[in-house]
């Protein structure tokens, strides 16, 4: 294995009296794809809560690279290069398809708090948004206001936005939730696509895609990790299969 | 899509800002691309000559003061709305910038006046803008710290603690009195005196022109769009690399520059800054003018500042209950048209563009008429509620067109209310009808955003 890339060690958070996340060490290496999988209320999304500095952890380290990255605000997580999509699709609703993706662009592109720039003359910048425009098949849709895009070309939008920093690594927290069977089989291979050569960390409900995207999977029960390791290990592992994938199975 | 002709209503939080560049690139050298520009100028430059008294070879004076007092009012509901419409932050002390800069300026002058500074006349706003910026900056470092209505409520703590500073700090403010000034400085670039209004009113117009500029420019620039961006999801915002407080504190402090311009402009043209120049009714002012106007375009609060003077300065003349319609009015706004006015006619753009707008004439007549009827009658008991109290106090007498009409009589109120309630059913039934031709015009399948 190669030196991770994301490390976490004995990361605990606590809401209140209740611990949700209880002493979680997970290491992903780069460029691998890493599906987190595990029952509701397991901690995944508070997980990527606390990976992506939503959240504060109460104990424990958090590493991206050689960096710590527990205390930081999540734009400062999000320069470093770790980019993250949200399972409740969250995107910049008034502004046009274009303008989310370049909004999406201008911080890794140097552009920074800039004033005294206008955005129309800034042609790299444009033709790389348009590029993303095609990638993500929502050409068609460029002016529109992204709040007027139906579900599925939001979380098209939503993974677009996260990959379009250009960040090395990224999380995705349930891209194919609520999506139809051939919906979903449009996202995989997007996320296929956009995510080829980077660090993938997903959470993921449906296990098609679990176990046709992931290299390794980790499996989260009530806020410890239950198991790690290839998918076919996992799908053969008893105490998972008990814990979460017994329904699945039967 | 077809990429529409840029024009000054197109909304400025770029939803179709991306078409609008392009079309912009394509006849860059060319003056149809500035055409609402220069149209405005030109309105601003003509506009008084079109109430010029040929017999006695003067200007209105009224009117004059009107037009100025619609210049800075212009720039400061623009500057406010950078704030409001563009940053999604409702602001309270916007008064505070503005007023500052005006007291500046009453110093500068003084000081230009004694010799001490010499800048000349055309510049002052320029000072009074980055006096405004300078405190913008100071004020900024509190206000960004939070979002939503804690941002509202500090900067409606700072207004009252800003407005209160201003009765004490005298050297400053001048206390209850104000601050006054002699716009005649003699330091001009154009060697112009300024003692006439109209030389001054063009003062406004030029900088009217180049804030508008200004702040136009801002709107396409990475800080403008991320201002969009924060306002629309600031948590979004973190998560591609942007930290919204500091965009929060940016957009501010360029806000409270153009704030200042027009607190500048102000001080030149009355010569005397009090506390009502910092003080909150202003700032709730800029919130009307942006609100009816249309805060989500760019030229929104321009119309809003427009309406809301001419009220202000035109229906105060024949009501003491301008207040009343201003309010009325706000709140009917609120209510039907949260867009604004501008929204209001952008509304009708995607059936002007398939070429059904001919067919809504007779409808917007059959609700017309009913609505002005109403709006009579409502008018009618409020003025004659006003003369039955202060209007008598005041000695004044209500008249009708020359006919003066007895407040004590039956006839006027019976009449009023009349209207009022004939009015209003027909208005609402009429808006039953005019509702379905608009679902009928607007319910067409769009065309497809692909082609």
């Amino acid at each position: 294995m190669t030196t991770p890339i994301v490390a976490l060690r004995d990361v605990r958070k606590n809401f209140g009296a209740t611990e949700i996340i209880r002493g979680v060490s997970l290491n992903v290496a780069t460029g691998e794809r890493h599906a987190l999988i595990g029952p509701n209320g397991a901690g995944k999304t508070t997980l990527f809560n606390l990976v992506s500095g939503r959240f504060p952890i109460t104990s424990g380290e958090i590493h991206l690279g050689a960096t710590r990255i527990d205390r930081l605000p999540p734009h400062r997580i999000n320069r470093l290069g770790l980019s993250r999509s949200f399972q409740i699709t969250s995107i910049f609703h008034r502004l046009s398809v274009f303008e989310n993706l370049r909004c999406s662009l201008l911080w890794s592109r140097g552009y920074r708090y800039s004033f005294w720039q206008p955005l129309g003359m800034q042609r790299a910048l444009n033709e790389e948004a348009e590029r993303l425009l095609e990638d993500l098949n929502l050409a068609a849709r460029r002016d529109l206001p992204a709040g007027l895009l139906s579900y599925a070309e939001q979380r098209a939008l939503e993974i677009g936005m996260t990959i379009a920093g250009g960040a090395s690594v990224v999380l995705l927290d349930e891209p194919t939730a609520g999506m139809s069977h051939s919906e979903t089989e449009h996202a995989v291979a997007l996320i296929r696509r956009v995510t080829h050569g980077r660090t993938l960390l997903m959470v993921e409900h449906d296990m098609r895609v679990v176990f046709d995207l992931a290299d390794t999977v980790t499996v989260l029960v009530y806020g410890q990790v239950i198991a790690s390791g290839p998918p076919a290990a996992i799908r053969a592992n008893r105490a998972v299969q008990e814990a979460y994938l017994g329904a699945l199975a039967a | 899509m077809t990429v529409s002709p840029p024009a000054l209503g197109k909304p400025a939080d770029g939803i179709s800002a991306a078409a609008y560049a392009l079309a912009g690139r394509r006849q860059s050298a060319s003056v149809i691309r500035y055409w609402p520009w220069l149209v405005a100028l030109l309105i601003a430059i003509v506009l008084p000559w079109l109430f010029y008294d040929w017999q006695h070879g003067r200007q209105s004076g009224f009117v004059l003061s009107m037009l100025s007092q619609m210049g800075m009012m212009i720039i400061f509901a623009q500057s406010f709305n950078m704030l409001m419409g563009q940053a999604g932050l409702l602001s309270f002390c916007h008064s505070v910038l503005f007023g500052f800069g005006g007291y500046s300026t009453v110093h500068f002058l003084n000081a230009a006046g004694a010799g001490t500074l010499p800048v000349p006349m055309e510049l002052m706003p320029l000072l009074a803008g980055l006096s405004g910026l300078g405190f913008a900056i100071v004020l900024g470092y509190m206000v960004s710290k939070q979002r939503s209505t804690a941002f509202a409520m500090i900067t409606l703590g700072i207004v009252q603690l800003v407005t209160s500073a201003a009765t004490m700090f005298h050297h400053f403010f001048g206390g209850e009195g104000g601050v006054k000034t002699d716009r005649e400085i003699g330091i001009s670039l154009f060697g112009l005196e300024y003692g006439k209004s109209i030389q001054v009113y063009y003062l406004i117009v030029a900088w009217m022109m180049i804030c508008a500029v200004g702040m136009y420019f801002l709107t396409n620039t990475p800080l403008g769009r991320m201002a969009n961006a924060c306002r629309d999801n600031h948590e979004r915002a973190q998560f591609v690399g942007y930290d919204p407080r500091i965009v929060r504190f940016l957009q501010f402090a360029l806000s409270g520059f153009f704030a200042g311009v027009g607190g500048g402009l102000f001080a030149i043209t009355y010569e005397i800054v009090t506390f009502d120049a910092v003080a909150a009714p202003l700032a709730g002012n800029a919130l009307l003018m942006a609100y009816i106007g249309g805060a989500t375009t760019f030229v929104g609060p321009v119309l809003g500042a427009i309406l809301i003077t001419l009220m202000q300065s035109g229906v105060s003349l024949i009501s003491n209950s301008w207040l009343i319609y201003v309010g009325v009015l706000f709140i009917a706004m609120v209510i039907f048209a949260p867009a604004g006015l501008t929204g209001l006619i952008l509304a009708h753009a995607p059936i002007a563009r398939t070429g059904q707008l001919h067919r809504l004439v007779v409808p917007y007549m059959r609700i017309l008429v009913p609505g002005l009827i109403a709006v009579a009658g409502f008018v009618g008991l409020v003025e004659l509620l006003s003369f039955l109290t202060i209007g008598a106090a005041q000695g004044k007498h209500l008249s009708l067109f020359g006919h003066p009409l007895q407040v004590n009589s039956v006839t006027p109120w019976l009449t009023s209310i009349a209207c009022l309630l004939i009015g209003g059913y027909a208005f609402a039934w009429e808006s039953r009808h005019f509702r379905r031709v608009w679902d009928s015009l607007t319910a067409r399948p769009q065309p497809d955003a692909a082609r």
